[in-house]
């Protein structure tokens, strides 16, 4: 939320930089203190200063997906959340999908497996953001149909154009589940 | 993005003195839009004030049978709330019309009223903006148009002179709570006060800098959604450069209530025409007690556009608004099909 | 000698991507993802004016900052690189290319003017927005419709090699144009496009103090189509040792042509590197995915003649580009036609005007799709002119020579996509009237087109490796940009010397590794594959050699044309019994590999008399609501002739993509300028759109069975660019059919149809 509008009225100020504090964030089930000031974003904290680099920065303004990761089991853009407002927040990043899973055979989970065997991506770096919002997309359960599906994915841009195998990949998944 | 420090508030009484202790600093919910304007270094605030753990999450009755959406309640649990989606499904479809699943996990209802215009212009700091920086120009009249506004663009002092913005306001969800005439409760520093969906948003006038009406430091705790939620005839049109994760060109929140054939209540909103969401009474009243055909749509739309001024690329939106308000109404009179 | 395993082989069957775990599991490496100790950032500032200059940069402010470590300007850099050539790349048009903070000269908005380097990302990325400039502006110009009358005839360069001008006219046009008894001219304009992979360009640059000349030995991870390309602009241009650079790119975010020249964050990363002795990664901003090449916005004119039955006899096609002020950027965008159809009088030009933009860069299909698009409009537009079905009169100008060149294609089974095609789509009976189908609102339209692309072979080096653990190790610095490099490459190692595709490992994206080229323009299949393929005969020849070695061998006298490879042995193709293992003949090697490489080169000898294409068909289905004008892409079927299709699967996903491309530039994409800043305004993927998941329904590809030994060795063509080609003229035409409306300009948005 933000409040009344003044953008333009701010006054020139001196150039200073945030105090660094410590911001601890748990991803994958591990909890890990954090150097950081609050301008770090939850993407560039688990790119930059956690090294966890499967999150992809594709766009940095939530324009694309491809930051996509769980934040208490929700898909969301990790470029437009700092990392200081997700303390105590359970945070899963495509490094930890698998964990999610307890019986994922070869150590995947069953979309990992299912976008392999579909061929759902191609240059890859869409990926996880597409792998992590499947996920969510199932844990939201509001997907009944083809068409549900591919509106509910299209918070992710492939531009590779692998949409239609990343549809029958998700479909594999639920098809499973429900059988 | 510049430097600021982070406070994180429990109530909202520390929230509004928090905010009201430091003019240049913004409250921080959903981030969406102001983390990304602050990327662009259009937004540079001092200080962000996280309001994410005030209690303002829960969707409750209101004692005049109406539904009170928190101010921090996410978009998508106000979608697929149950209460919502059986009494005012037109709010529910058009949430869903808008953004993507994992903006809608983030954004909170009170920030999506506060989202700012999607006008390039204003996003890119190399250009003039009258929004931006008061009286450096619009670079949009007579630059790339084709997303900006063709209604209540004009100045001040009656009207007269070139527009000083034509911005669009991009909630789709503003449309559904204009046409379902929601109330904004907010709290200041000064106490609590209502204001009615319809004055919270302002045409650009001389001041397009100033979106809203909310008084410097007041903090919106809930939506008030009236008992009448339209649940019958309703519908929400919204027309875009791809077939999701777009913002509207045009787009129309129809909501009427019907006895037989004949029109009895109607409200229509617009939205990505105006800065704000556009609505006209005289035309909804040209509609009461008139059967549903598409002569009386026409002759409404004909009013709802009254006026509607084109820029160049984006002209076509007032025959295509016509068209839009057309269809929607035929939509929500159940005379067409959705889909 | 006791039983093999029996190893099926692997080339023609759907196998999924070897790199396919890395991807789905977030291990796969991209350019920006390296992350070394002490590693510092750089935030590129770009300019505000299209032209003029700097007057004055003030960084006072920035480099007041703690943790700001240097802002590097033009009138701080180091001495760079002073001749043109230097800057040449493998793509690089004739002309002088770009030099980032070379001087005070603004060329173009949002050209680079400063780099901040910092301790962290954050820092750079303030400090960036403290960096006042104060500009000179210069009138700037940058509207290609507007500056037609400037078109002239493009400079000439290597590019100009596999670019070459259309050809000479042929026979008489006008007149027989003027006399044809059926005919239709039309005028087609395209906006510009930009790339946007989703990978962001960037580079990484790991400093270490030593090297050749005491400067520091630098290895690069780097955004790119090639990492050659990028090790020798480098070396180039910096005058650094080649030995003490080393290039790499395991992985790449999608290229799509972006990446097929050196971008400006390499340089910046490099320079800030060396000055600061210390790493850097520069990551642009997708704003700033903006500020490079594009596909150029195009103007065209294309008329057609035919005579009463259909007989094409008279075609014109014109095409005017933009380019920028320092090179001519030139695509084949009118030679189409001449290749296509059989007309005997012809004729053809391509023009460009110079504006104050960047370079425009090579983007999938480049010139192709664009030329295509107004051709088959055209030829549909012919069709309706005759009374005659569009297929029909694809057919009745059937060719099997390329009256360009007057000499046969090497093959071209596109008669066979036409087939294939219109019976799985259900051509024969679609109902030509326009506006004749229609669903509530939704007039229903069905509209086809072809597509034609170069199936070109480039010369390229490989490394093969049986190991002494009877591994294969096969090696060359291409890049897998998404197509598959990976996969196919593995394939094609394996079944050579027979073995299982889990015993090979192939490794590309690294100068370290046997010299390629860029990969683009659908050649790295052929090219790589064909080295690939002879880098695991020479180690098949050596070992056959220590077969003959070995004691008591049955392979004494034994020539390479008696032997084969299958299940990890080598054996007589006439007695299967008589077989070695590949472990054993490493084991007899003395305890070495058994090491081979090659260069592989194209067969110019077979290969001149035949033109080398990949052809396809492709039949659009759209839905457009009559009063709305939104337009919804429901089916698609692309019959593709394109050679031996190695790999089903990851065959089957390029040809989607580029499908996906053909929507997203009918309907969406176009870069929107503004020309009173001369800046595309649209620079984000909010704006800037490309095609979602819910603009995608139903895409059904077929692979027609083609045999073509003049090619290259393994007989394919490419796949990158063939999915796209025919796609946005197919559903032009779906919409006229749809709507009766003729819309030529791209992308077809819905208020050109209200």
């Amino acid at each position: 939320m933000m409040p009344a509008v003044e953008s333009g009225t701010l006054e020139k100020r001196p150039p200073s930089l945030p105090s660094v504090q410590t911001v601890t964030l748990t991803v994958n089930g591990k909890e890990t203190k954090l150097q950081i000031a609050p301008w770090t974003t939850l993407l560039d904290a688990l790119r930059e200063y956690m090294d966890l680099t499967g999150t992809k920065k594709g766009c940095d303004h939530g324009q694309c997906g491809a930051c996509t990761v769980l934040v208490n089991d929700k898909r969301i853009n990790s470029c437009l959340s700092l990392a200081i407002m997700q303390e105590g927040a359970k945070i899963t990043t495509i490094e930890g999908i698998a964990g999610t899973y307890t019986d994922a055979p070869a150590g995947l989970h069953p979309l990992q497996k299912s976008f392999i065997e579909r061929d759902a991506f191609q240059c890859g770096y869409c990926t996880p953001g597409q792998i992590c919002s499947a996920v969510g997309l199932m844990n939201e359960g509001n997907a009944k149909t083809t068409a549900d599906i591919r509106e509910l994915m299209s918070g992710n841009i492939c531009r590779c154009g692998a949409y239609t195998n990343i549809v029958d990949a998700i479909e594999d998944v639920l098809n499973e589940k429900a059988a | 993005m510049n430097s600021f420090t982070y406070t994180r508030t429990e109530d909202v009484d520390t929230a509004v003195l928090e905010r009201s202790s430091e003019q240049t600093s913004k409250f921080i919910a959903g981030g969406t839009n102001l983390i990304d304007l602050m990327k662009e270094n259009v937004e540079r605030p001092t200080r962000l004030i996280d309001i994410t753990h005030l209690p303002l999450t829960s969707i409750t009755d209101t004692v005049n049978g109406g539904l009170r959406l928190g101010a921090l309640v996410t978009n998508a649990d106000t979608a697929y709330n149950e209460q919502v989606i059986q009494r005012y499904p037109l709010l529910s479809q058009t949430i869903l019309a808008g953004a993507s699943p994992q903006l809608r996990n983030m954004a909170t209802d009170g920030g999506n009223l506060l989202q700012r215009t999607r006008c390039y212009y204003f996003y890119d700091t190399a250009t003039p903006c009258n929004k931006r920086e008061p009286g450096s120009g619009c670079s949009a009249i007579n630059g790339f148009n084709r997303i900006h506004a063709i209604l209540g663009t004009a100045p001040d002092n009656s009207g007269l002179g070139q527009p000083q913005c034509i911005a669009t306001h991009p909630s789709d969800m503003c449309v559904a709570l204009a046409a379902l005439e929601a109330e904004v409760r907010v709290t200041g520093i000064n106490g609590e006060r209502t204001i009615p969906f319809a004055d919270f948003h302002r045409l650009p006038g001389n001041t397009p800098n100033i979106d809203n009406t909310l008084e410097p430091g007041e903090l919106i705790t809930s939506i008030d959604l009236p008992a009448k939620g339209f649940p019958k005839y309703y519908a929400y049109l919204k027309l875009r450069d791809r077939a999701s994760y777009a913002f509207a060109l045009v787009s129309v929140a129809v909501a009427l209530e019907m006895d037989g054939d004949t029109i009895t209540t109607a409200r229509i909103a617009l939205g990505g025409v105006a800065h704000k969401p556009w609505r006209k009474p005289e035309a909804e009243a040209k509609l009461i007690g008139k059967p549903a055909t598409k002569e009386n749509f026409q002759a409404a739309a004909e009013l709802l556009l009254a006026g509607a001024q084109g820029f160049g690329h984006n002209t076509f939106k007032i025959e295509l608004a016509k068209r839009a308000i057309v269809r929607a109404l035929g939509q929500a009179a159940k005379l067409e099909p959705t889909a | 000698m006791s039983t093999p395993q029996k190893i099926n082989k692997s080339v023609g069957k759907p196998i999924s991507r070897v790199d396919g775990v890395e991807k789905v599991t977030g291990k796969a490496k991209y350019a920006a993802e390296f992350n070394v100790p002490d590693l510092a950032y750089g935030v590129v500032v770009s300019s505000a004016i299209a032209k003029g200059k700097i007057k004055s940069l003030d960084t006072s402010d920035a480099l007041a900052l703690d943790g700001v470590l240097q802002v590097f300007t033009h009138e701080n850099r180091p001495k760079i690189a002073w001749f043109d050539i230097s800057y040449n790349d493998q793509d690089a048009p004739p002309g002088s290319p770009f030099r980032p903070l070379y001087d005070a000269t603004i060329k173009y908005s949002g050209q680079p003017i400063a780099l901040v380097v910092a301790e962290t990302f954050e820092v750079a990325r303030y400090a960036a927005t403290l960096i006042r400039a104060d500009y000179e502006e210069a009138t700037h110009e940058t509207d290609l419709e507007a500056n037609l009358h400037k078109a002239r005839k493009p400079k000439s360069g290597i590019a100009s090699l596999l670019k070459p001008p259309p050809p000479k006219p042929r026979g008489d046009f006008d007149k027989v144009y003027e006399e044809d008894p059926n005919k239709i001219t039309g005028r087609y304009v395209h906006a510009a496009e930009h790339h946007n992979p989703m990978e962001l360009f960037a580079t990484t640059v790991v400093f270490e103090k030593g090297g050749k000349d005491g400067k520091g030995k630098l290895t690069i991870y780097d955004k790119t189509q090639g990492v050659t390309n990028s090790s020798m602009y480098v070396s180039q241009v910096f005058n650094i040792p080649s030995d003490d650079i080393r290039v790499l790119s395991p992985y790449m975010g999608g290229g799509f042509g972006s990446g097929l020249r050196p971008q400006y964050q390499l340089f910046l990363s490099v320079l800030a590197a060396r000055e600061l002795k210390r790493s850097v990664r520069v990551s642009l901003t997708r704003q700033q995915m903006f500020t490079f090449g594009h596909r150029p916005a195009t103007v065209q004119n294309v008329a057609l003649g035919a005579l009463e039955d259909g007989t094409l006899n008279a075609l014109c096609h014109d095409a005017t580009g933009e380019t920028s002020q320092f090179e001519d950027y030139t695509e084949i965008v009118v030679s189409w036609g001449g290749m296509l159809y059989p007309p005997k009088n012809v004729t053809m030009e391509y023009k460009v005007v110079p504006l104050d933009v960047y370079s425009p860069l090579d983007m999938r299909a480049p010139g192709g799709v664009t030329g295509m698009h107004a051709l088959e409009v055209a030829m549909d537009e012919l069709a309706y002119n005759l009374g005659m079905d569009p297929l029909q009169l694809r057919l009745k100008n059937y060719t099997d020579i390329d009256h360009n060149e007057d000499r046969p294609f090497s093959s071209k089974e596109l008669r066979e996509c036409f087939r294939q095609g219109a019976e799985r789509f259900g051509w024969s009976s679609r109902n030509p009237e326009p506006r004749s189908m229609k669903k509530d609102h939704n007039l229903i339209g069905w509209g086809m087109a072809t597509g034609i692309w170069d199936a070109n072979q480039m010369p390229s080096r490989a490394e093969a490796v049986l190991m002494v653990n009877g591994k294969l190790r096969v090696s060359c610095a291409t890049a897998d940009i998404g197509t598959g490099t990976y996969t196919i490459m593995t394939q094609i190692a394996a079944d050579t010397l027979g073995m299982p595709m889990e015993d090979v490992l192939f490794k590309l994206g690294d100068t370290d590794l046997p010299f390629s080229l860029i990969s683009g323009g659908s050649w790295t299949a052929a090219s790589v594959g064909s080295a690939v393929q002879e880098a695991c005969q020479a180690v098949g020849k050596s070992l056959l050699k220590l077969a003959k070695k070995m004691p008591a061998s049955p392979f004494k006298g034994v020539k390479w044309e008696d032997i084969e490879f299958a299940d990890s042995h080598l054996r007589l193709k006439s007695d299967q019994s008589v077989a070695v293992s590949l472990q054993t003949l490493v084991d007899q090697n003395g305890g070495k590999a058994v090491r081979e490489s090659v260069t592989s080169l194209p067969n110019a000898f077979k290969q001149k008399d035949y033109t080398r294409s990949a052809h396809s068909a492709v039949f659009a289905e759209v839905m457009v609501d009559e009063d709305l004008g939104t337009v919804k892409v429901t089916r698609v079927v692309s019959a593709i002739a394109a050679g031996r299709i190695l790999n089903p699967k990851t065959s089957r996903s390029q040809i989607l993509g580029g499908m996906v491309w053909g929507i997203s530039k009918a309907l969406e994409e176009e870069s929107a300028m503004d020309h009173n800043f001369g800046r595309f305004m649209n620079h984000s993927l909010a704006e800037y759109h490309v095609a979602v998941n819910a603009d995608i329904h139903d895409l059904d590809v077929i692979f027609v069975e083609e045999h073509d030994d003049i090619v290259n060795p393994l007989g394919v063509k490419g796949l990158g660019e063939i999915g796209i080609v025919g796609m946005p003229a197919a559903i032009a035409n779906a919409v006229f059919h749809a709507t009766g409306r003729r819309v030529r300009d791209l992308p077809i948005t819905l208020d050109k149809l209200l």
